[in-house]
């Protein structure tokens, strides 16, 4: 059994928790991903690392409470256990010193992307964060992000706060010289930056996010076209060079069991009553 | 018991073919006291047993037969744990054809004892009886070993290893130990609850299991070494997928062979949304490929309500690697056999899904290395099957993180570590391998033989390394 620590609502639905894990905490870094099993009957969930804390000998993760299990983890409480948690999985986020670099965080995923950013800056790297959102209600880790870069935009989808959409960053790479580039964040995301960044050649790297099972390398859910090679998430990623992403026949496989979570959300909804917010 | 009985076996219950195509409780159902007696009691208990040399882990076969014959069938499982700790296991899918069985001297003027079905009994008595566990022997010189992956290699030599007073920690990637009897093997050919005792079993024994713990990731042999063990068993398994690399493969719809049963099997999405873990099946599945996987794969998807299973394979019947009674039970339930015929694509609908395979038919030409006869392909020959599940169950390879990870570990170009056969030990010290890593995607008991082989040259290796201290 895992312990959650701490728990801690970052955005309406977003959630990030500490997990009691001493020995993964040892391990993790930065774009390393962990899967949690909540009870018996689970299944198994990839989340990324959102940081670790030596001290506590805690693994922090983000997540966005959408299907069954991250709901049914919303509602369970610091001091409360999860039977399974098993990491550091995938391969650690490159973190070499390029100059400058372009960060750009969607939603849930702007709190794995601070850790990816504070290594980055501890490098030496200089920082241009993008923090995306849904609305201004959604932003996470504005603040964070903020602080540890030295240049920061906020951008929303509707507009509430900052830029509408990353049209924006058409400008900003016009003008502006970047050795590499950053993103996590949903799929549609991804896609939208490596497009962005395609006409100047701009190398950028993505994390993915596949369905995955094991996470070990065993089931083959993850797989992806990176370069015309099928290439496991779990193994040879989840970070790649997203110019070689096949990203519309990603989209295609994260959609295989929309029906049966919609299916499990609704009567996880119907026998516990729904998520409580706040 | 006369010349004539004495040639015919005694026949184990079967569920109803009818029943079972609907469920996933075990199709053999198991011999009852009578019956394993009967069948005991054919057993000429040879002075020099043929059959005992067919055993990849020497189990004395004729004595625990005696046992069983004289109704001591506690006194049977006992004989049996003596040298296999997963006897419940392989009573259950051991090959028993093509060994035990195949040297049988009975098996020469009629059917041969059927030592699974008598080894199965008894274990399953013990069981049912509540399992004792032998006491710890007391060693005087004693190490700390490591053993990697929970499945039919690393739970044999974990035993084995504690049985003499090693300090043993198994360490599982999975949340359940157990590797491939867990996550391949389905529910209706072998009980978890069964796999879970075994694993029990070891654990009162002393072996430490930690499961989640993904070596290569959370920690390399080195650093295990650097943690104190003296030395280290990798039995990994095969566990990566091969797919068949032509177009289409990356559709909705187009499952491993590994993700479809570890859904099924391990996260028990046969009974989702009970459970948490979905699994989609259509109504015309074909499986791809003719082993054991390939088999199980196919009838798991009947049971989950497929109207119509196709298993397609490039050679002819002759040459289906998988086990001839799974064959057999597989073609009892209505899988469809399309021989010689191998998929050239996948199609898809506008949603990504699969819909067809274009397939060509093939033709057998002359032996190949593997000794079987080669498939060619038919020119203009080649014909759409129209299916929305595909399972690709064409083979697995040993998983590469280990040997990613750890330097002086030969591995071949297939990616299986190499090692010396008698005695399990890799190029690097103190590292022993064995099972599916080693050999490739075999059976379980050449797994829990290589396991034993290894436990015996490790215990050999930590004496002489403490003697020179």
């Amino acid at each position: 059994m895992y312990k959650i620590v701490t728990k801690k609502e970052l955005a309406p639905n977003i959630y990030l928790i500490e997990l009691e894990a001493i020995d993964i905490a040892k391990k993790a870094n930065p774009g390393q991903f962990v899967i949690i099993r909540l009870d018996e009957k689970g299944e198994r969930v990839p989340l990324t690392i959102a940081g670790v804390d030596l001290d506590k000998g805690t693994v922090a993760t983000a997540f966005h409470a959408v299907g069954r299990t991250t709901k049914k983890l919303a509602k369970m409480k610091a001091g409360d256990s999860i039977t399974d948690l098993s990491g550091p999985l995938g391969n650690p986020a490159e973190l070499s010193n390029s100059g400058r670099v372009l960060l750009v965080g969607g939603g849930v995923w702007c709190a794995p992307l601070y850790y990816v950013a504070q290594a980055l800056a501890t490098k030496g790297n200089k920082l241009t964060i993008v923090a995306a959102g849904r609305t201004k209600n959604d932003m996470v880790y504005e603040k964070k992000l903020q602080e540890i870069s030295d240049v920061f935009y906020v951008a929303t989808d509707d507009g509430s706060k900052g830029n509408e959409g990353l049209d924006f960053l058409v400008d900003i790479l016009k003008t502006q010289k970047f050795n590499h580039a950053v993103a996590m964040g949903q799929v549609s995301l991804l896609k939208k930056v490596v497009d962005l960044t395609r006409p100047y050649n701009l190398k950028t790297l993505v994390t993915l996010a596949s369905l995955m099972v094991d996470g070990t390398g065993m089931c083959g859910a993850c797989r992806v076209s990176v370069g015309g090679e099928t290439k496991f998430a779990c193994m040879d990623g989840p970070e790649f060079n997203g110019h070689e992403v096949d990203f519309d026949e990603l989209i295609q496989r994260q959609r295989v069991y929309l029906p049966e979570e919609r299916m499990a959300s609704m009567i996880h909804e119907k026998l516990e009553g729904g998520v409580k917010r706040g | 018991m006369d010349k004539e009985q004495r040639k015919h076996e005694t026949p184990m219950a079967k569920q109803d073919v009818l029943d079972r195509i609907h469920n996933f409780y075990e199709v053999a159902l198991g011999y009852n006291e009578e019956q394993a007696i009967r069948e005991a009691e054919r057993c000429l208990q040879c002075p020099n047993p043929l059959c005992v040399s067919g055993c990849p882990v020497d189990i004395d076969i004729p004595a625990f037969i005696k046992e069983i014959k004289e109704k001591n069938f506690l006194a049977a499982s006992s004989k049996l744990k003596e040298k296999n700790s997963l006897p419940a296991v392989c009573g259950r899918v051991c090959p028993q054809e093509n060994q035990c069985q195949k040297t049988c001297i009975i098996g020469k003027m009629g059917d041969p004892i059927s030592i699974g079905r008598l080894e199965r009994f008894a274990s399953d008595y013990e069981r049912r009886r509540g399992v004792t566990v032998p006491e710890k022997k007391k060693a005087t010189i004693t190490g700390k070993v490591a053993i990697v992956g929970s499945g039919p290699a690393g739970l044999t030599a974990a035993a084995d290893l504690v049985k003499l007073g090693h300090e043993v920690v198994m360490f599982e990637s999975l949340h359940m130990a157990g590797g491939v009897l867990m996550y391949g093997i389905p529910e209706f050919r072998l009980p978890k609850e069964i796999v879970q005792a075994e694993v029990n079993y070891i654990k009162k024994l002393g072996v430490d299991v930690k499961t989640n713990y993904t070596i290569g990731r959370i920690y390399t042999i080195d650093e295990l070494f650097a943690d104190g063990f003296d030395t280290i068993f990798v039995g990994s398994g095969a566990g990566l997928p091969s797919f068949m690399r032509i177009p289409g493969e990356n559709l909705g719809g187009v499952y491993s062979a590994n993700e479809f049963l570890i859904r099924v099997n391990l996260m028990k999405g046969y009974l989702f949304p009970e459970y948490d873990t979905p699994i989609r099946i259509g109504k015309k599945v074909a499986v791809i490929g003719g082993g054991n996987v390939a088999m199980d794969s196919a009838r798991c998807s009947l049971r989950l309500g497929a109207d119509e299973v196709y298993i397609v394979y490039r050679r002819s019947k002759e040459e289906l690697p998988a086990r001839e009674e799974e064959v057999e039970n597989a073609e009892e339930e209505g899988i469809i056999f399309r021989l010689l015929n191998n998929p050239v694509k996948f199609i898809g609908d506008e949603t990504g899904w699969v819909k067809g395979m274009e397939c060509i038919k093939m033709k057998l030409g002359e032996p190949d290395a593997s000794g079987r006869r080669r498939p060619i392909p038919i020119e203009g020959s080649e014909f759409i099957m129209d299916v929305d599940t595909v399972i690709i169950a064409i083979g697995q390879s040993p998983n590469p993180l280990i040997q990613r990870t750890t330097e002086g570990l030969e591995a071949t170009k297939w990616g299986t570590i190499v090692t010396q056969e008698e005695t399990g030990a890799t190029t690097k010290k103190g590292v022993y391998a064995g099972g599916d890593v080693v050999s490739g995607a075999a059976t379980v008991i050449s797994a829990m033989g290589a396991g034993k082989t290894a436990a015996k040259n490790m215990h050999e290796y930590i004496l002489k390394k403490k003697n020179a201290m």
